[in-house]
């Protein structure tokens, strides 16, 4: 068997990968190897460069500097098809899957057999075919069953057949075990022991530290773009692997706050459930005060959000702004109530890039204009809108005929911003403020968010960015699937200790196997 | 909430066969003509021209596309057949008409696939172009057909009438083509989701460019079929079709967003469709009330499908506490 060759070259090495966007370098040289026959686990924080190295590897983006071999051979990828001929199949989180096909259409739709010269689909080889493959992954199930009736670790369970079909060399899988229960993880685990003893290497990249000790026999840290050390699975543990993650210098400058926050409450959020989404989330946060909440990708931070905003129903649980309860939370109540919630798609949900900045600002808010029945006074507008662009520094006071979509994004985002301040919200939620726009915009976000609980208003900052979190907030949460797994008081911040309640795991330990 | 998803689906899905139903019970009690095999036989032969049409529909619609020239495909490929090929053996007749009208389709197909022009704009304009040109090379004149053609309405095979053979051929194609092709997969990957088919590496223009073409040779078809049996065109011939034909497609399960359905509810939908039209002129109702009856046919059909797409869409829903939800 192929495990007793002792292989005398790695599977995969990649050497000094570089490479930048918009000028802006995100990988600074990453290298590392991967023999036949392990997984290597691949860890650090939201944008230290996993997503990036693993896209070059896919053939999605190409490096600017460095090289990669695939089995000796020199292997640049100009493609995801590329990649995939050579052997590398990228499992990614979002599965790339039809569900109004079956398994067995699934797994051939770019190759389907065709009978002799007509051109009709082999159906009696293609059935044979899918068992071998679905046998190969222990998914006993029928090869015609549509892939929209499978569950999330069956799909990804077809996904691996139909890299093994592929003949898949490197089998990339992407925080695979998100979005399994327990023993769809372990039936995983199951899985890619058995690959690796047919000599694939796997690289496996998770959030879920306890995972990745679970089934990699080696780790690889990546911070700001590069690799900070790689080691055996022996000589690590989920602490070390931790501080390794971390350590970044914050470089990001934030301004001082000259408010303490004050007695009273402005937002008090009891027991909050949601089946699937939120388990009995409880906090405060008092005006004047600004609350981060910190969580890795998938960690439910916007979707608690949005339940607090009442854009999903919620199941149990209270929520008090200012004193008083939201009896049945929707967008309109809570916004009457004093919420206030920045989106973090601007593009989709907070801005409409065909208007002024003008109709952009007053949207939300034409009642406050009412001259008569169903008329809008556009002076009072106008002069009001005048007023806000100014106080959020916006490049242009030509707030009337400037459109939303020739803004750039950080003014954009001053916009939706501005249009949430002219309802003078009590509390305001926002949730990445500063995603994609430069380092002079976010400043300036930041002066804003400190004006505001200045004047006594509270802030729930979400952001992916831990330095942001910590440079801002007054008390930091962290939240993980869905669950406040840590409250931290400015005095006490320590970003080891952040993320390592970001990852504490959440859950049923184990769920009863039948 | 989960299973209870997954009922309201099967009842959303059988909407259409209960509607049917109805028609059947309410027709049939006021009319003892309306459920007789000789009445049903008249049904699906009205019914044929709508059935090809709602066919080839069913391509554009599982790539979630629209094409709206299909009427206008069946009044100029007609002209062309009465105008100019009054003399030749119907066989070639029909051949002219299957490649004007893939050509027809081809145009709509590159201006959709290539230019990226929304399909309901490009088709929106090739009907306005295409019944203008009819219009003008027919002045507007009513065109007839030779006995050749229109006695082939009288014609059977096995003594099956021959409008009915027409849509069997044409459904039996369609539906291999369909199911047992790769094409005919890669059609339903494409409509479900294009960015991952192309992701996938499939041809997803060219595949787009092909359903086009389809539903353009099959409007053509469709304007044959009915050429025999109304012997003669006017300048009205094929208005509003489009809509038939994908009311009747949808009816039939497929859906307006791509990716679901198939040939067999297209006829399924027709035959609805006809079978309503047919009801309302046995018993002898207001005329003014077909477009009623129709256009609330219509809605239900869209109606159902967005309900069910909506559902679907909620049970791919992913969730952050899986454990909570299976």
């Amino acid at each position: 068997m192929k495990t007793n060759q002792r292989a005398d070259q790695p599977l995969l090495s990649v050497e000094g990968i570089t490479k930048s966007f918009f000028g802006v370098r995100v990988l600074h040289g990453v290298s590392f190897e991967l023999w036949p026959g392990e997984a290597l686990g691949l860890v650090g924080e939201n944008g230290s460069g996993k997503s990036t190295s693993m896209n070059i590897l896919g053939g999605v983006h190409q490096p600017d500097g460095g090289r990669m071999s695939l089995a000796g051979q020199l292997y640049a990828p100009q493609s995801p098809r590329e990649a995939g001929r050579a052997g590398i199949a990228f499992i990614h989180q979002e599965l790339n899957l039809f569900p109004n096909l079956s398994i067995e259409e699934n797994l051939f739709i770019t190759d389907f057999p065709k009978r002799g010269g007509v051109p009709f689909i082999d159906r009696g080889w293609v059935r044979k075919r899918a068992r071998e493959l679905l046998a190969e992954v222990d998914l006993d199930l029928p090869p015609t069953r549509l892939v929209g009736n499978l569950a999330q670790g069956e799909r990804q369970l077809v996904e691996i057949a139909k890299a093994l079909h592929a003949d898949a060399k490197v089998l990339i899988l992407d925080e695979p075990t998100t979005s399994l229960t327990r023993r769809e993880v372990e039936r995983l685990f199951a899985i890619v022991n058995r690959l690796k003893s047919r000599g694939v290497g796997i690289i496996f990249i998770s959030h879920a530290l306890e995972d990745v000790m679970h089934v990699c026999e080696r780790v690889t840290v990546l911070r700001d773009g590069a690799v900070v050390g790689t080691d055996l699975r022996e000589r690590l543990n989920v602490p070390a692997i931790i501080s390794m993650m971390v350590g970044r210098s914050i470089d990001a400058i934030f301004p001082e706050r000259s408010t303490k926050p004050r007695e009273e409450v402005a937002l008090r959020v009891r027991g909050l459930t949601q089946r699937g989404v939120a388990n009995d989330v409880s906090f405060d946060i008092r005006a004047g005060e600004v609350v981060g909440l910190s969580g890795l990708m998938g960690s439910g931070r916007s979707e608690l959000a949005r339940l607090i905003f009442g854009l999903d129903p919620i199941e149990s649980g209270t929520i008090e702004v200012a004193g008083t309860r939201l009896m049945r939370p929707t967008p309109k109540a809570s916004m009457a109530a004093g919420l206030a919630f920045l989106t973090e798609d601007r593009r989709n949900e907070g801005l409409l890039m065909d208007a002024s900045i003008v109709d952009n600002i007053g949207l939300t808010f034409l009642k406050r204009f009412r001259v008569g029945p169903g008329f809008v006074g556009g002076k009072a507008l106008n002069t009001t809108a005048g007023e806000l662009a100014r106080m959020v520094h916006l490049s242009t006071d030509r707030v009337q005929d400037t459109l939303a979509k020739h803004l750039s994004g950080g003014n954009q985002q001053k916009v939706v911003i501005a249009k949430w301040l002219l309802r003078r919200p009590k509390v305001f939620i926002l949730d990445e403020p500063t995603r994609g726009i430069d380092v002079g915009a976010k400043q300036e976000v930041y002066r804003i968010i400190n004006r505001l609980v200045e004047e006594g208003g509270a802030v729930f900052l979400i952001s992916s960015e831990i330095e942001e979190v910590m440079g801002l907030s007054d008390r930091i949460l962290t939240i993980n699937k869905g669950e406040i797994t840590g409250s931290f008081e400015r005095s006490g911040f320590d970003r080891e200790a952040i993320l390592a309640a970001a990852m504490a795991p959440v859950g049923p330990k184990r769920e009863a196997t039948a | 909430m989960n299973s209870r998803n997954r009922i309201t689906i099967l009842l959303l899905q059988a909407a259409p066969y209960l509607l049917f139903l109805a028609i059947l019970l309410v027709f049939g009690s006021l009319s003892d003509r309306f459920l007789s095999l000789a009445n049903f036989t008249n049904i699906v032969i009205q019914a044929a021209p709508v059935a090809i049409l709602a066919i080839g529909m069913t391509f554009v619609l599982l790539t979630a596309e629209i094409d709206l020239s299909v009427g206008a495909v069946m009044y100029l490929t007609g002209c062309i057949l009465g105008l100019y090929l009054g003399g030749v053996p119907w066989p070639i007749g029909l051949m002219v008409v299957l490649v004007a009208s893939a050509l027809l389709g081809a145009v709509n197909g590159a201006l959709v696939a290539y230019l990226g022009i929304t399909s309901f704009i490009a088709t929106l304009g090739t009907l306005f172009i295409g019944r203008g040109i009819a219009m003008s090379v027919s002045n507007t004149a009513s065109v007839y057909f030779p006995e050749a053609i229109t006695s082939l309405n009288r014609a059977t095979v096995f003594g099956i009438p021959s409008a009915i053979v027409a849509v069997a051929v044409v459904f039996v194609i369609a539906w291999v083509l369909l199911q047992q092709t790769p094409f005919g997969r890669q059609v339903y990957a494409v409509g479900q989701d294009r960015d991952a088919a192309t992701k996938a590496g499939l041809p997803a223009r060219r595949i787009v460019f092909f359903c086009f073409v389809i539903s353009g040779a099959l409007a053509g078809m469709a304007g044959f079929v009915s050429s025999t049996q109304i012997g003669a065109i006017t300048a009205s011939y094929g208005l509003q079709a489009e809509f038939s034909a994908i009311a009747a497609a949808v009816l039939g399960g497929t859906s307006l967003f791509g990716g679901r359905g198939g040939v067999k509810g297209a006829l399924f939908g027709a035959l609805l469709i006809q079978t309503a039209a047919n009801g309302l002129v046995i018993i002898n109702a207001n005329p003014y009330i077909y477009p009623l009856v129709t256009a609330g046919i219509i809605f239900i059909a869209v109606a159902v499908d967005g309900l069910r797409s909506h559902m679907l869409e909620r049970l791919e829903r992913r969730f952050i506490r899986p454990w909570e939800i299976a």
